[in-house]
């Protein structure tokens, strides 16, 4: 690495102080560590609901809350999760902080609309979470008609804050496709930038394109559920299908919103970790765009059994399996990438080979449930929630922490203790494959979701499943516990800790508030290792 | 993408055309010049048009599925508006349209803060006249028991399909109605901000990306017109 | 900023040629047209949004970036209206319960 020795010590955190500096500030990085806070917050509140459910799943019996607070529960834990959660952490977290530094840039092409974003998402999350804490709200993160307009619990609220906090994800995407287009460092051509760019601006494609068609859809339940008449009434003739059309058109790629940015990060990491470059660079680059497109296309694969024509389900049943073309095609490109590599098995690397097995699960159980045949016999079963959590929690969250983790030193300018990260790290991967294997055979075994209660020969599972779930809780519980104190007592990073390539490295860190004394001149590709032979660039 | 994927990043060079006095001569941080700044705001506002071009797009398929399922009903409802009025807001929002081009060309060509607020002027009431003829005809379907959950009167068989009709005329103009009110506050906005000579010949970013927004809102009335007020026959 | 300055004289004949199709679809929709009508209604309408677009949005003059952004909205649109219609009108097939 070039030489950087900065000995002004003006970071973006030094540069002023107090509480409207922050509230105020158009700084990318600011906003990242506002958001940081904020979403932390969300999952402690999810993570809260799901540790009852488990307690109560503990025993065959409804003994801790009865049916009607566990239907609050899962439909609070699903809501606060997905919208709250998975869906803005990686972009809104680690890629408001990395994009423009990855890209040479001084910061996104829209700061006080980025501002303006948290913002919104504040609102949006207190809205809904005053409808949580005003009683709940019980249909399901899902909000189906013809149940969510009569259901007697505050889903006008919830669906409200939900749309308001989309309008959040919407700028976002904005603001990163925009930056991306359009505030390149020079010699920043399309085929130099990182992955994790890549990756970003697929998603912000989805954000931007599937979004509005949700807003506008829940508005109109909101409205409905006000007059007790509307759009979506049977009773007028109305569909309710047509609401899940449009409910699973944003949902389905939803899913890779979640799931793209995590294989962003470890699109990042591998390299890193393994000190060559990313094999296969273009192909991967493209496959996330390739996802981006093809999630569009298959989601009608959650309508098999409503009643859905057979034309229209045998369509997205084929749909289905192509996309799972692209995302073989990274796995198989970051197993590739390992090969002959020196590998350092840092706490980032761990949580990116966890990302890489766990989501191989969870989409070969994807296939599984893609063919038509199947997809009846499981649906609304344990199957579907361990599906499921093993791209989300698996994938997503694995993601998360190991871009934390990984991004960590250049955020703050300091390292947590690598003993406690690794710990972290294992302690995680093994509560979250106790907590959510033993659903899988749950969910063949016939026992269906979202019940309180349940017959006594489940026990057993649910027993390891809920114990699992305390494993994991310890696991998500320890990196603030080492995190935060290394903001005083963490040794000082530097600002290439890792010895990784990639601009973000190129600055000090934390980084100034300009990011860069110069705006560097780009010559190569992103994983680009002197002495090894990399196809980059 | 494939424009400017080619061509190495666009910060560079490019300031031929870029005034150097004057309190605007300066781009904001993250911009090597203004150029690129003015290039990078109206694309925002393009990707901002097409996440309105889906939030419009899904109420269009709501009409499209329910149109298909109940032609007669959708046909009878169409019967219940008014197309002269129809007709005279679409005149008056293309009109307003032509108003914005000019108040850009104005801005562009001229240094004269009268002219570009006047023709902004003239199209913000252009837009207030399109609210109130529409409001108009909100009172009407009111009158005429047309108007689902505050005053309904049409009975018989068939009646919940000439409801969703209506339920998708007032959701479709209702959310175009909004989008226009918005427009209008930001040309008055935009009118405020000529009066202050804010605008110059090589700055204008806020009134083209008024403009881009006012005429996106002109062209969903375009298609809201034959879809709503021409299918009675 | 570097984009053309459209004369006025092309925006005022943009504007009288948009008030004319208003005039012609209006006119078409009391002639016979039987199941045409619809079909050509959108016909003029999208003839319409394609002048706006060209000249008062001038996409006549702009990148080929911001033509792709569009199109890329209306494929999107078309992939949501033509998914679900996909379902919608053949769902009597199977069930023969198409309302
Ligand atoms: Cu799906």
């Amino acid at each position: 690495m070039s030489a950087i020795t900065l000995p002004r010590q003006d970071t973006y955190l030094n540069i002023n102080y107090g509480i409207r500096s922050w509230l105020l500030t158009t700084d990318h990085k600011r906003i990242a560590i506002l958001y940081l806070v904020s979403i932390t917050l969300m999952f402690v509140i999810g993570g809260a609901a799901a540790t009852m459910m488990r307690i109560e799943l503990f025993t065959p019996a409804s003994d801790l809350v009865d049916a009607a607070t566990y239907n609050k529960l899962f439909t609070m834990h699903g809501i606060v999760m997905i919208f709250f959660f998975l869906v803005p952490s990686i972009p809104a977290i680690l890629g408001n902080f990395i994009l423009p530094l990855m890209l040479g840039a001084r910061d996104l092409a829209f700061p006080r609309i980025n501002l303006l974003s948290w913002y919104i998402y504040m609102l949006g999350a207190g809205v809904t979470l005053w409808a949580l804490i005003a009683g709940g709200v019980d249909t399901g993160w899902t909000f189906y008609t013809p149940y969510s307009t009569a259901s007697p619990t505050h889903v006008v609220a919830a669906t409200v804050g939900v749309f308001i906090a989309g309008f959040s994800s919407i700028l976002t995407g904005l603001n990163f496709i925009v930056t991306t287009h359009k505030l390149r460092a020079p010699g920043m051509t399309w085929f130099r930038l990182p992955l994790f760019v890549w990756s970003l601006y697929a998603t912000s494609l989805i954000l931007v394109l599937a979004t509005p068609v949700l807003a506008i859809t829940l508005v109109l339940v909101a409205v409905e559920r006000l007059f007790h008449v509307g759009i979506f009434d049977p009773a007028l003739g109305g569909d309710p299908l047509l609401y899940q059309h449009l409910f699973w058109f944003y949902s389905h790629p939803a899913v890779y919103i979640m799931v793209l940015p995590a294989m962003g990060v470890v699109s990042e990491i591998i390299p890193t970790f393994a000190h060559k470059g990313l094999f296969g660079y273009k192909v991967v680059a493209i496959s996330s765009i390739a996802i981006a497109v093809l999630g569009f296309l298959v989601w009608g694969h959650h309508m098999f059994v409503s009643g859905m024509s057979l034309h229209a389900a045998l369509m997205f049943s084929a749909f289905s399996y192509l996309v799972a073309i692209p995302s073989a095609i990274k796995v198989f490109n970051w197993t590739s990438s390992l090969y002959k590599g020196s590998i350092s098995y840092d706490t980032p690397m761990l949580y990116a080979l966890g990302f890489i097995g766990l989501f191989t699960i969870g989409g070969l159980t994807g296939l599984y449930l893609a063919a038509l045949g199947v997809n009846v016999h499981v649906t609304d079963t344990y199957f579907i929630v361990a599906h499921f959590h093993y791209i989300m929690v698996g994938g997503s969250v694995m993601g998360y922490f190991g871009g934390l983790h990984y991004w960590w030193p250049k955020m703050t300018g300091r390292m947590y203790p690598e003993k406690w990260g690794r710990a972290a790290a294992i302690i995680i991967f093994i509560g979250f494959n106790a907590t959510f294997f033993p659903q899988f055979i749950l969910g063949f075994e016939g026992m269906p979701r979202r019940y309180a209660a349940y017959p006594p020969e489940f026990q057993f599972l649910n027993m390891l499943s809920s114990l699992g779930a305390v494993l994991l809780g310890i696991g998500y519980i320890l990196p603030a516990l080492y995190l935060i104190p290394s903001l005083w007592f963490g040794k000082q990073a530097g600002p290439n800790p890792w010895d990784a390539t990639g601009l973000e490295w190129k600055t000090s860190s934390p980084p100034p508030a300009n990011n860069f004394e110069k705006i560097p001149v780009v010559t190569t590709g992103p994983y680009h290792y002197p002495g090894k032979q990399d196809k980059v660039g | 993408m494939a424009e400017s994927s080619l061509r190495p990043m666009n910060a560079l060079g490019d300031t031929h055309s870029v005034e150097t006095s004057g309190a605007h001569a300066a781009p904001d941080l993250q911009f090597e010049n203004l150029e690129q700044q003015h290039a990078t705001r109206v694309f925002g506002m393009w990707i901002f048009l097409v996440t309105e071009l889906m939030l419009f797009g899904a109420l269009f398929l709501m009409y499209t599925v329910y149109r298909a399922f109940y032609p007669a009903a959708f046909a009878e409802g169409s019967r219940h508006l008014d197309l002269a009025l129809g007709g005279i807001n679409t005149a008056v929002l293309i009109v307003s349209s032509l108003c914005i081009a000019l108040a850009i060309h104005a801005a562009r060509t001229s240094a004269k803060r009268s002219q570009l607020a006047l023709w902004l002027l003239a199209a913000a009431v252009l837009g207030i006249v399109f609210m109130v003829i529409k409001g108009y005809e909100y009172f009407l379907h009111y009158q005429n028991g047309e108007m689902p959950v505050f005053n309904w009167t049409l009975t018989g068989a068939g009646a919940g399909h000439v409801q969703l009709f209506f339920w998708l005329y007032f959701a479709m103009t209702g959310v175009h109605a909004i989008h226009l009110s918005i427009g209008i506050a930001l040309v008055g906005i935009m009118i405020l901000r000529a009066l202050l000579g804010n605008f110059k010949p090589n700055a204008y970013t806020p009134l083209e990306m008024t403009g881009l927004y006012w005429h996106f809102v002109d062209i969903i009335w375009i298609f809201l017109l034959p879809l709503l007020y021409l299918i009675a026959r | 900023m570097s984009e053309p300055i459209i004369p006025t004289r092309t925006l005022f004949i943009v504007c009288g040629a948009l008030l004319l199709l208003t005039a012609l679809t209006i006119g078409a929709y009391f002639m016979d047209l039987g199941i045409l009508h619809t079909p050509v209604a959108l016909a003029i309408a999208g003839a319409k949004a394609v002048l706006i677009l060209l000249f008062f949005m001038h996409l006549r003059y702009s990148s080929g970036l911001t033509r792709i952004v569009l199109l890329a909205g209306l494929l999107w649109l078309g992939i949501l209206i033509l998914g679900t219609m996909d379902d919608a009108l053949t769902r009597g097939w199977v069930l023969g319960t198409a309302p």
